[in-house]
């Protein structure tokens, strides 16, 4: 992608007025943001810390569902656990299945997915006394 | 002066804010319940039922009776202690639908393939009684005849005769080849 540009600028064509700042160093610079990107484990974390907080309020769950459900992402079962006991905490059982579905919805194809989540929160689902769509029959029309 | 065309003038404006005022008053207080009326007033929590926003603002059923309330009283226990009925209850109570019922398949399809297909209908119809009605009579050069003779001449003066129509032609046999 580089070497024809630097081709050209040693054949010393003066006509090549255009200023290229990114390719002024050939292979050395690149135009990539400097930002940090955070890493899965600090996502989940983030999020597992959002909604371990003891005192979350209705609206603080719904906007961090929502926003979660809007990543192109399923969310780990560590990140939804946190999330049901903020449901429990909230006196919320429709919203835990809620949740339960949305999730569901989000695994999109992949069949294996939603398996996976619920058999890793069974012991939370247990614990807590929620029922998953399936087993209230609510998976099918 | 001023002062009375100002005074009018605020006089108006005051009456004009207090008829916006309980016009929108009163509406508001006829719909105490969220039904979807003619519009729906966007300056209150709304309720939706979408795939990618799955908790929306309020509840679904926003006025509780009273074994609404005693449920939601035991949805403050341990959810251990409720019964499925009760959980789907608890369920409907905040939410319309459920994600199968959002994502069932209608049968619009049906709808607009048949509307296709009468207005391919109705189309050919048209074109039908244009061809009969409207069209002028057919120039002769149509005719089987003159399309012979027309053929004829063409070979006769070799039209096309490298690749095209002559080509084609067996001027020995007289004959396509």
């Amino acid at each position: 992608m580089f070497r024809p540009v630097v081709r050209l600028s040693t054949s010393g064509v003066r006509s090549l007025t255009r200023t290229r700042p990114c390719y002024s160093a050939p292979l050395a610079s690149r135009c990539y943001s400097h930002a940090k990107v955070e890493t899965d484990e600090e996502f989940d974390a983030r999020w597992v810390t959002y909604f371990s907080k003891p005192d979350i309020d209705a609206w603080e769950l719904k906007k961090g569902m929502n926003t979660l459900i809007g990543y192109d992402l399923v969310p780990e079962p560590k990140i939804l656990d946190s999330a049901l006991r903020a449901c429990r905490r909230l006196n919320d059982l429709a919203s835990a299945i809620r949740i339960l579905e949305a999730v569901k919805d989000k695994s999109g194809p992949h069949k294996d997915i939603y398996p996976y989540l619920i058999q890793e929160l069974q012991p939370t689902l247990i614990e807590l006394g929620i029922s998953t769509p399936e087993d209230l029959g609510m998976d099918i029309l | 002066m001023l002062h009375l065309t100002t005074g009018r003038v605020g006089c108006l404006l005051s009456k004009q804010a207090v008829v916006a005022l309980t016009g929108s008053g009163a509406r508001m207080s006829s719909h105490g319940h969220h039904e979807v009326s003619d519009s729906v007033d966007m300056s209150q929590p709304m309720y939706w039922d979408r795939l990618d926003t799955p908790l929306p603002d309020r509840p679904w059923k926003d006025v509780l009776d009273s074994t609404d309330k005693s449920l939601k009283q035991k949805e403050k226990g341990p959810w251990t202690a409720l019964s499925k009925e009760e959980k789907i209850a608890l369920y409907r109570l905040k939410f319309n639908l459920t994600y199968p019922e959002m994502k069932r398949p209608s049968h619009e399809w049906k709808t607009v393939i048949g509307g296709m297909f009468i207005v391919f209908g109705i189309t050919g119809l048209v074109v039908f009684w244009q061809c009969h009605y409207v069209y002028p009579p057919q120039p002769p050069t149509f005719d089987e005849e003159w399309q012979a003779k027309q053929l004829q001449r063409m070979l006769d003066m070799r039209t096309n005769p490298i690749e095209g129509l002559s080509s084609q032609w067996d001027y020995k046999n007289k004959q396509w080849k």
